[in-house]
């Protein structure tokens, strides 16, 4: 039940999606999410979604799976979506008892639905398609630049890839620990609030035992093969830009620019006028 | 023989749908006798783990039932955390599972959670630890403070302190020293003996097995590949090699003694049997 899932989950793959420059993907994601976030219109929604849409095909991830991804975030979702419907002042289009939904309220909790899924989805996209180790390869070379003012760069990024690294493991040990203790009947399911945390106790002492242990096994056999910090490390893959890293890069700032410009031109205004 | 545990068509489908899915018991039928010692063999990802987790409703079948007494422990979900105080399952490194203060505690965490009186959890406790090889003095200190084959042995003695009617053991004795595995081998026996319950061990030790053991199952493929008694699963040495299983040692002396034209019996297993299979051959005028 645990396996299930799927946060920070890599599907490999071979297709362009996989084999850009995580620097690329990395950059082409804030990008993506500068313009998620400038756009006010449901014109640029509409593009975004399409963009998103291609990137998918392009990536070969299955739709259900990027759809799980959204699951945890459904009710955060609904809820600001039932906010927005509320609580926007303006023309009112329904009312009845103390609620009215307005015209500007229906509109912002639409955006605003939009906006969270395309950007939840958007950013799993960048992690089904960029394995753990490449994602912080990318972040670190990306990241370099802050070493001048004395930031630990590459003791950031180690410590990233460690985590991602063990989240699988973990959740594996977690189950493993879970079936073990329900094997001697303990119970995690039922009882109060109070009750269920007291549950926990059985399966989160050894949870932290074990993880420790871990982080001292670890840190020894990194020790043991002379891993002393970034100074002087060099890279088995070296990351290399491409032309069509260039392209993609070209692509999405020109989308981020357009979306920006247009709606401080008020394009999409006048786009709709002219449709209506 | 009356039947404890029966396992019908059992298929079990890990992350079905995702790119992940893989199966790991395919149609698998199996009985489990009560009162007898049997050995569950296979080589890694042949199903012993997916199988043993559903004796006790860990997993649930994705197809096929298991039926404990007769019943399917899944007829009512509810009710499978009592299956579980039933089927007692020691997991493999089960020492990872110690959380509580005292020895003593940890193994009562199963029957407190039974919900027995004082009285019956302290007499459990210490009937486990007994079998276990857990000492008195034990009892008292912090798990964390024991060796590894001692925690090993405490977390055996809290599956036995639930008094379960068939125990299912998962390697337990993978990664102990030889002495370890003689020791535990034997309070396994001993438990099997004086109580009288079901034991279901599983190996990828031949030895191991052969020597404890009423009755082997052999897993290959997630599938039985064989069922027997030793002496009959090791007669079929070959079927075993082509599984990428071992065959005792004993077994392997006596399966090329065969080859080379002398009438040994290709299912002996112990170093007496084989001894006895030669000097009757000798008597009976053989080449030997």
């Amino acid at each position: 039940m645990l396996k299930d899932i799927t946060l920070g989950q890599f599907f490999p793959g071979n297709t362009l999606a996989h084999r850009l420059d995580p620097r690329t993907k990395l950059l082409v994601t804030v990008l993506y999410i500068v313009a998620l976030f400038s756009a006010r219109s449901l014109w640029g929604y509409a593009l975004l979604a399409l963009v998103l849409a291609i990137s998918v095909r392009v990536s070969r991830v299955k739709l259900r799976s990027l759809l799980r991804g959204l699951k945890p975030v459904l009710f955060i979702i609904a809820f600001t979506a039932i906010l927005n419907l509320f609580y926007t002042p303006g023309r009112t289009l329904v009312s009845f008892w103390t609620l009215r939904i307005t015209y500007e309220g229906m509109r912002t909790a639409v955006t605003m639905m939009l906006r969270i899924m395309l950007l939840i989805m958007g950013t799993f996209l960048l992690t089904y398609t960029t394995s753990p180790i490449r994602l912080t390869d990318g972040m670190e070379s990306l990241l370099s630049p802050l070493k001048r003012i004395k930031l630990p760069v590459h003791e950031l990024a180690m410590m990233m890839s460690i985590s991602l690294r063990f989240i699988p493991t973990l959740i594996e040990e977690t189950d493993k620990i879970m079936s073990a203790q329900k094997a001697r009947g303990a119970d995690f399911e039922s009882g109060n609030l109070f009750h269920r945390a007291k549950a926990l106790i059985p399966m989160l002492v050894p949870l932290f035992i074990s993880a420790f242990r871990r982080a001292d096994e670890l840190a020894t056999a990194m020790e043991c093969r002379c891993y002393h910090g970034g100074e002087g490390r060099t890279k088995l893959n070296v990351l290399r830009y491409e032309a069509r890293d260039y392209l993609v890069l070209a692509f999405f700032l020109a989308l981020a620019v357009g979306i920006v410009a247009s709606e401080k031109l008020g394009v999409p205004a006048r786009l709709s006028a002219l449709l209506v | 023989m009356d039947e404890i545990i029966r396992i019908e068509n059992l298929t079990h489908t890990y992350s079905a749908g995702t790119p992940f899915e893989h199966c790991a018991v395919d149609g698998m039928d199996l009985s489990i006798y009560r009162g007898e010692f049997l050995g569950i063999i296979g080589h890694t990802g042949s199903g012993k783990s997916t199988l043993i987790q559903h004796l006790n409703g860990l997993l649930k079948p994705t197809k096929g039932r298991v039926l404990l007494g007769g019943e399917d422990i899944w007829a009512d979900p509810k009710k499978i955390r009592s299956v579980r105080f039933r089927v007692g399952l020691v997991f493999q490194y089960p020492e990872y599972q110690l959380f509580e203060e005292t020895v003593y505690r940890d193994i009562a965490f199963g029957p407190t959670n039974m919900g027995l009186s004082g009285e019956e959890i302290d007499r459990r406790v210490r009937d486990a630890a007994r079998f276990a090889g857990v000492s008195e003095q034990m009892l008292e200190k912090s798990p964390f403070a024991l060796s590894g084959g001692q925690k090993r042995r405490v977390a055996i003695a809290g599956v036995i302190a639930m008094e379960p009617e068939v125990l299912v053991l998962d390697e337990p004795t993978a990664g102990l020293d030889p002495r370890g595995r003689e020791e535990l081998l034997s309070n396994i026996s001993a438990y099997h003996k004086e109580r009288g319950n079901t034991v279901v061990l599983v190996s990828h030790s031949m030895e191991e097995i052969a020597r404890n053991v009423d009755r082997i199952v052999v897993l290959s493929d997630s599938r039985v590949l064989l069922s027997g008694t030793p002496h009959e699963v090791f007669a079929q040495g070959d079927t075993l090699t082509r599984a990428g299983l071992d065959v005792p040692e004993v077994t392997r002396i006596a399966m090329s003694l065969r080859e080379r034209g002398l009438a040994v019996d290709a299912g002996v297993y112990t170093v007496r049997e084989l001894s006895d299979a030669l000097l009757a051959l000798r008597k009976g005028g053989g080449v030997c």
